[in-house]
């Protein structure tokens, strides 16, 4: 019996995709330690919500970005090469604007600017210029889709803890029972605010370090 | 006029760009290790950031807007959702031609500001700036006066941590914390300390 799932399990830890989703996920975390994408990583993560959906935006727009970056990586012109890599990622990016806007209008609205920004978002870029350009189309893909599940576990992370502390919710729905507040438990005004996302996000990284070196 | 004065105070410390917005924070976290590197850079970006904003509301007010093609003959067309595109374009363009521009007129600041040039186009304080001229429908004077200010803000803001990151040095970090970790809270104890602008009114 346990042969039996053993067997499968261990033949998905040793293939590739798994191990780039598991180091994007911990050692090489795109946000805590490549340091790249922290805008948009602070600016969302007030509800879970819109973290959550910001997060499977930029992993779509960087899995397919660097899909067909890597699909014409031959053809591109050395020295025009960041123009095309950026007409592909807006192109990308309009389109999950847009989609945002005609199904989720809502969570839309309070991403405001940020989705647009994912087109300088420095995950994508560093994407396609360090890793589509060299590798053929399916390893890009997966590549981005582990780089986009990395930051969005950081996201998702940061905005349980701030949408929890600061407004007591989770995806809106109140979770902190009515007798903590009868008994004088008040909501972290601090993590709604912009200096909560700097200070969870330090206090996460610590975290994480000190766990990676042990 | 006084409009003009309360987005420009505004823009620079209580919506400061960088501290209450969080934009272009990578290249704040890269290079606010010493103070002269940060001036070099905090100066291109509000030298850029003066200049695209007024550009970009030029293109947006007459060739992307609801309805702003009525002078072609086309009152309606909608092509806001091409702003993406047109507005990182039009940086990449002035970046560049800015660049030509000061190496061909001015050595000496070319040399201080050129290496800092070519990174500016992917910061994305100057996209989010223009982004957000389109969403508070700013009148032309006020972009000019918010693409400032923006910028003023974010030149203070890394000027700033450079300042912290030298004293820190000599400080004695937990180990975990040293680097990233203690950038990012300085930065939120420096977001609070700007927070308390809002207090003030003009």
């Amino acid at each position: 019996m346990e042969q039996t799932w053993t067997k499968p399990l261990a033949a998905i830890k040793r293939s590739k995709s798994y191990k780039a989703i598991a180091a994007s996920l911990w050692e090489a975390n795109p946000i805590s330690k490549q340091i790249l994408g922290i805008c948009s990583a602070l600016a969302v993560t007030v509800q879970l919500k819109t973290a959550i959906v910001m997060s499977l935006a930029l992993t779509l727009v960087v899995a397919v970005s660097s899909f067909v970056i890597s699909c014409i990586r031959n053809l591109i012109p050395r020295n025009i090469r960041i123009i095309v890599e950026i007409s592909i990622i807006a192109t990308l990016v309009i389109i999950a604007d847009e989609l945002l806007k005609a199904f989720m209008y809502d969570v839309s609205k309070q991403l405001s600017v940020f989705v647009g920004l994912i087109i300088t978002n420095c995950i994508v870029l560093g994407r396609a210029e360090g890793y589509a350009l060299a590798n053929p189309p399916i390893p890009s893909f997966v590549d981005g889709l582990a780089n986009g599940i990395g930051y969005g576990s950081i996201l998702i992370g940061v905005a349980f803890i701030r949408e929890l502390l600061g407004s007591g919710k989770l995806l809106g729905i109140s979770v902190i029972p009515s007798a903590f507040y009868a008994a004088g438990y008040e909501n972290m005004g601090l993590m709604v605010l912009a200096p909560g996302a700097f200070i969870v996000i330090g206090l996460f990284v610590w975290l994480q370090h000190t766990l990676i070196r042990k | 006029m006084e409009n003009l004065m309360s987005i420009g105070i505004n823009s620079v410390f209580v919506g400061n760009i960088l501290l209450a917005y969080f934009l272009g924070m990578c290249s704040f976290l890269a290079l606010s290790k010493n103070i002269k590197t940060a001036t070099g850079l905090g100066v291109a970006v509000v030298f850029v950031l003066t200049i695209t904003t007024p550009a970009n509301w030029l293109i947006y007010r007459f060739l992307l807007a609801p309805g702003a093609l009525a002078w072609a003959g086309l009152p309606a067309t909608d092509l806001s959702f091409l702003k993406l595109v047109l507005f990182i374009a039009v940086i990449a363009a002035i970046v560049q031609a800015l660049e030509m521009v000061i190496d061909r007129y001015s050595p000496a600041l070319y040399s201080a500001l050129g290496v800092f040039l070519p990174l500016i186009t992917v910061n994305c304080a100057i996209l989010g700036t223009s982004l957000f001229m389109v969403e508070r429908d700013y009148v032309f004077p006020e972009s000019i006066v918010f693409g400032f200010g923006s910028g003023a803000g974010w030149c203070l803001a890394i000027v700033a941590m450079a300042a912290i990151q030298q004293k820190l040095r000599y400080a004695d970090i937990p180990e975990g914390l040293q680097g990233f970790g203690i950038n990012m809270i300085t930065t939120g104890l420096m977001a609070i300390g700007f927070m308390l602008f809002a207090g003030i009114s003009l």
